[in-house]
């Protein structure tokens, strides 16, 4: 019994390695074959074929530079040049492949490899040193001069730019500036309501600067969640966040406004269109959800005796994305 | 014969996927829901209601009487809203009516879906009898706009300030976490304005202290070159930006070139 | 044939070829020119696809760069369009305007440029999937290799440089996440950031002529540089080719140059280049005007990088909100994450490539001019297409928002769907890969068009019977 199973597997396993051997055996035979040819002449019709391709092409581009002249309306140029390209692609592609002779080519591809001429480039290499008695001294020093040569090309690089990290932990705001609209009207209390956002900037100040702009917003002050220390930087209810997302420096300009907070359990929430970090506006801005790392700053508010509304202070922290050794 | 199959199936998948991607999102389609209107804070205290003739008392009557069959289950037969389901529209005027009847955003028939723009439930005639009836509790009437008198360019600087955000600069919609801001494409001015001083679902509301009656006849100008765009390149696939670009330059250019590629060079044996 | 022979008998051709041979020893090189074989298979000429549409960016960039104003200051627009009217916008704005409503042909112009740049980086990846799915990165062209990792890396940095070079919104919110990715370098981010940008973000006009220059001189030059270099390897070693009818290690079978490769290589340029201007003239990109100008405090739903930045946009969006601080100070800001350390991940996988083949996947240490099936390497092709697939993943999750406003799945729940398919996914893509190779590879089954081969039948009375095959 056991030695007709053994017999059965011996047949197994030498069929399975026949066939392995006779794949092998066919492609060794197939890739010893000789596949070169050439094929020369072509179908009468090729030829007229590629004629008129080319000469289509040709009536593009005259049309192109007819519409260039006289209406060089885009569709109509993209056309004209688009189509004559393609005839001359369809003209170049139907001659290299039917007119012009077919040829397979076998090259024997050249050995880049010697191995024999290693062993005396090294020996010449070395041989060059020959007589030099401090050898670690020189190429230290070599090798010292080189680095301080290559460091010499980097710096000029770093004159690019003006000093930094005062200059990103700066800000517009101060106690006592006005805050203004785009049009650079003062912002009234009263014409900030429920519900709504605007965006607004310090008096005098260029709007492009990247501390300037903040978001206003107002809500029921019974709903605000804001540190003890800052429960006077929202009066009636008005906040101020920096517009700068503190993830990557887009403009939080999406405000999450809830018109019925019955069936809507999500409160109001600043959140930034490029990754959708999103600030929670009753709990100074923290983050609700997305990458941003810190919350927007907050500026203090004060209403002036004029009803318009002006900066308590600076802003609460930096402005914008976060840098290496920045105060969080 | 299968290879044929593939990349027809292919071609098809692609080409549906850029169609879909260059039209409409949900915003344009979509669910119902019951809102509140704003009774927080009156929407456009500022805002002058223009004169309206009183509404006949034949109106009103059909008005309550719509109400109580359509709406009261949500809003209360008062009116004065049911916590959980619809808000009060004391207050909210025959504007905020007209907006959501005629947008199709009314009846709503889950609360806590955003209410999107489908079409109207009710004739227009029971439409009228139903703002009249809500007008009457209260509130702004439908404001009148005149795109012809505001500044196109003024429209784009305030729709790049303070509606973009949400709505892509083309008014082609998007998205907020936990709504979805929809497209403009569809909107008549007067549905625009109201919009405006609504703020409905997640939307922000903008009083006429700070979007005046000029601002929004500015904005609904803009608007209207949003749905007529200066489309001079071409065909706009959509005009959200690269995201229909690169679909086309893959499965447009790339499949093209791919396809004179195989014509050009030899194939692998079988 | 003798120079002196009676004119009426020469060759028109001659006196040129003679013209070359005399000045620049030419004959010699142009017989080993024209004679050279180019194994042509398809899938080989998808590097000359990157190449032709590099030159068609050359050409129409050159067009643009004599009109484009690459400065910042304001002006007042006061062309035809009317959304602008008398708005403050940039000059190099301003002159992207011109380019597009006033210049002949520049719309024409600017809209090919910008689709041969989306079809260049296209290219050059599947050509990068053909050489990592084929093996063609072993040894001897593994330097070879590199050079086209590096060429892939600049190319999306010349991408992103030129498409922002116009001070858009869209353009103008990717520089910004530019600068707060820059920013989050350790040790060097703060510094590095504000000395590229010449000061805090939005910086001043210096670095738009920086871009400009890093556009169209610095990188071009290096990518045309480069290209040299990856073509004369290429030249040398000779182009690999597939097993097959007379095709084995020690040779290279295809094509001589003329006149038959010659004609079907121009042939792909002008196919190229005519797609490329049809798109140019009939599909419209990047509709500056419609965007209107940047500013720092604005910002539009649904802006989105060009596609090929497709993948870091998903990284950051897809990152937790992890940040690590010290003390109250900030040591690693959360872009850096999504924005610097996986993209060097990937680089450096893409790099390690030959390294990991020989030494892990393979166990190969010897040369290879014969390419492999992908097929044939079961392991390096589940590998390969895992981590394809997370990258895969990656891109899908930067457009989460536009799946959220297009299908109504909810964006967080989306981004909490694609974290987990990043970590599940890939091994189960591996896993399928795999199988799905080794299945095809014991049926001798072509992917698409099954087995080819014949079927022989052994009859009940003895005898055979064949179907299929040659």
């Amino acid at each position: 019994m056991r030695r007709r199973a053994r017999a059965v597997w011996r047949a197994i396993v030498a069929v399975w390695l026949w066939r392995a051997g006779s794949r092998r055996r066919r492609s060794e035979s197939r890739a010893q074959r000789d596949p070169s040819e050439r094929r020369a002449g072509a179908a009468g019709r090729i030829e007229g074929v590629v004629v008129v391709l080319l000469a289509l092409a040709t009536a593009g581009t005259a049309a192109f530079a007819a519409l260039f002249i006289l209406d060089p309306d885009t569709q109509l140029l993209g056309l004209a040049l688009g189509l004559a390209l393609a005839s001359l692609a369809a003209a170049l592609v139907v001659a290299g492949k039917r007119l012009v002779p077919r040829e397979t080519k076998v090259e024997a591809r050249p050995r880049l490899a010697r191995p024999q001429e290693v062993e005396p480039v090294v020996q010449e290499l070395r041989a060059g040193a020959d007589g030099i008695t401090r050898r670690r001294l020189l190429g230290s020093a070599a090798g010292l001069a080189g680095a301080g040569v290559a460091a010499a090309a980097v710096v000029p690089v770093a004159g690019l730019g003006p000093g930094i990290t005062d200059q990103l932990a700066r800000t517009p705001w101060r106690a006592g500036r006005r805050l203004v609209d785009e049009e650079g009207t003062p912002v009234a209390a009263a014409d900030v309501r429920r519900g709504s956002f605007l965006t607004a900037f310090p008096e005098g100040v260029q709007h492009d600067e990247l501390g300037a702009s903040v978001v206003v917003v107002r809500v029921d002050p019974a709903t605000l969640r804001l540190p003890a220390e800052r429960a006077n930087w929202a009066p009636y209810g008005i906040l101020a966040y920096s517009k700068i997302c503190t993830h990557a420096a887009c403009a939080v300009s999406l405000y999450r406004s809830p018109l019925n907070p019955s069936t809507q359990p999500r409160g109001p929430a600043l959140v930034c269109p490029c990754h959708f970090s999103t600030f929670d506006v009753l709990r100074a801005a923290a983050v609700e959800f997305g990458p941003a790392g810190r919350p927007l700053p907050q500026l203090p508010l004060v209403v002036d005796a004029a009803g318009a509304l002006r900066a308590g202070g600076p802003l609460s922290g930096p402005v914008g994305p976060s840098w290496w050794g920045d105060k969080t | 014969m299968r290879r044929a199959v593939l990349l027809i199936a292919a071609l098809a998948c692609g080409g549906a996927a850029l169609l879909t991607l260059a039209g409409g999102g949900r915003g344009a389609r979509g669910g119902r829901e019951a809102m509140q209107a704003a009774a927080a804070a009156p929407p456009s205290a500022g805002s002058p209601a223009p004169a309206v003739p009183a509404a006949s008392s034949a109106l009103l009557a059909q008005g309550r009487g719509l109400f109580e069959s359509s709406c009261a289950s949500c809003h209360g037969a008062d009116a004065r809203g049911i916590h959980g389901r619809g808000p009060s529209l004391i207050g909210v005027g025959a504007l905020a009516a007209d907006f959501y009847l005629q947008t199709g955003r009314m009846p709503l028939p889950a609360p806590r879906d955003q209410p999107l723009r489908t079409k109207p439930a009710f004739p227009q005639s029971q439409i009228r009898a139903l703002v009249a009836y809500v007008g009457s509790l209260g509130g702004p009437a439908i404001p009148r706009v005149s795109p012809g008198r505001g500044s196109v360019a003024r429209g784009q600087k305030l729709f790049a300030l303070d509606c973009a955000g949400c709505h892509t600069i083309q008014a082609q919609g998007g998205v907020v976490t936990g709504a979805i801001a929809p497209s403009l494409n569809e909107a008549t001015p007067t549905q625009v304005a109201e919009a405006i001083r609504v703020g409905p679902y997640a939307m922000p509301r903008f009083s006429s202290g700070e979007l005046s009656d000029a601002d929004v006849d500015s904005i609904a100008r803009y608007l209207q070159t949003t749905k007529h765009p200066d489309d001079r390149g071409g065909w706009g696939i959509g005009r959200v930006g690269p995201i229909p670009e690169g679909m086309v330059a893959w499965l447009l250019a790339f499949a093209a070139l791919l396809l004179v590629v195989r014509l050009i060079g030899e194939r692998t044996e079988g | 044939m003798s120079a002196f022979s009676h004119p009426h008998e020469r060759d028109r051709l001659t006196d040129p070829v003679r013209f070359v041979d005399e000045r620049l020893g030419g004959a010699k090189a142009l017989r080993f020119v024209m004679g050279y074989v180019f194994p042509d298979h398809w899938s080989f000429m998808l590097g000359e696809v990157a190449l032709y549409a590099f030159v068609v960016l050359v050409a129409t960039g050159t067009f643009l760069a004599l009109f484009f104003s690459p400065a910042l200051g304001q002006v007042v627009y006061h062309g035809g369009y009317g959304p602008l009217q008398g708005q403050q916008i940039s000059e190099a704005y301003g002159s992207t305007l011109h380019l597009s409503f006033s210049v002949s042909g520049g719309l024409l112009m600017r809209q090919t440029h910008h689709w041969a740049a989306l079809v260049f980086v296209a290219a050059i990846t599947a050509h990068l999937l053909r050489i990592v799915f084929t093996g063609a990165f072993r040894k001897p062209r593994d330097v070879n290799y590199f050079i086209g990792v590096t060429m892939l890396a600049l190319a999306i940095l010349e991408g992103f440089a030129g498409y922002s070079l116009p001070d858009d919104l869209l353009s103008g919110m990717g520089l910004a996440i530019a600068w707060g990715v820059a920013m989050s370098l350790p040790l060097i981010g703060g510094p590095f950031a504000t000395a590229l940008w010449g000061g805090r973000f939005p910086g001043t006009t210096v670095f738009e002529s920086r871009l400009f220059i890093a556009h169209v001189f610095i990188i071009p030059a290096l990518l045309a540089a480069l290209i040299a270099i990856h073509l004369a390897i290429i030249m040398i070693q000779r182009h690999s080719q597939f097993a097959g009818e007379g095709r084995r290690e020690d040779n290279v079978v295809g094509t001589p140059l003329w006149p038959g490769y010659a004609l079907r290589s121009l042939g792909l340029f002008a196919a190229v280049a005519g797609v490329l201007v049809l798109m140019g003239g009939l599909i419209q990109i990047n509709p500056v005007w419609l965007w209107g100008p940047y500013h720092p405090y604005l910002g539009t739903n649904g802006a989105q990088p060009d596609w090929y930045l497709g993948w870091l946009i998903g990284a950051l969006r897809m990152m937790p909100n992890l940040e690590i601080h010290l003390f109250g100070h900030t040591l690693v800001p959360n872009p850096f994450f999504g924005g610097v350390l996986f993209p060097t991940a990937v680089f450096a996988l893409l790099y390690a490539l030959p390294w990991l083949d020989r030494r892990f996947i393979s166990r190969d240490y010897r040369r290879h001019d014969l390419l492999e099936l992908p097929r044939e390497n079961p392991r390096r092709t589940a590998l390969a297409a895992a981590v394809f697939s997370a990258i895969a993943i990656v891109f899908a999750a930067g457009s989460a928002d536009r799946l959220f406003f297009q299908f109504g799945f909810g964006y967080e729940g989306a981004i909490w769907f694609f974290r987990g398919a990043f970590l599940l996914a890939p091994p189960l893509v591996y896993w399928i890969t795999r199988r799905v190779c080794l299945a095809l590879l014991r049926a001798h089954a072509h992917p698409l068009r099954g087995f080819s081969g014949a079927v022989v039948v052994r009859g009940e009375q003895g005898g055979f019977e064949r179907t299929g095959g040659p």
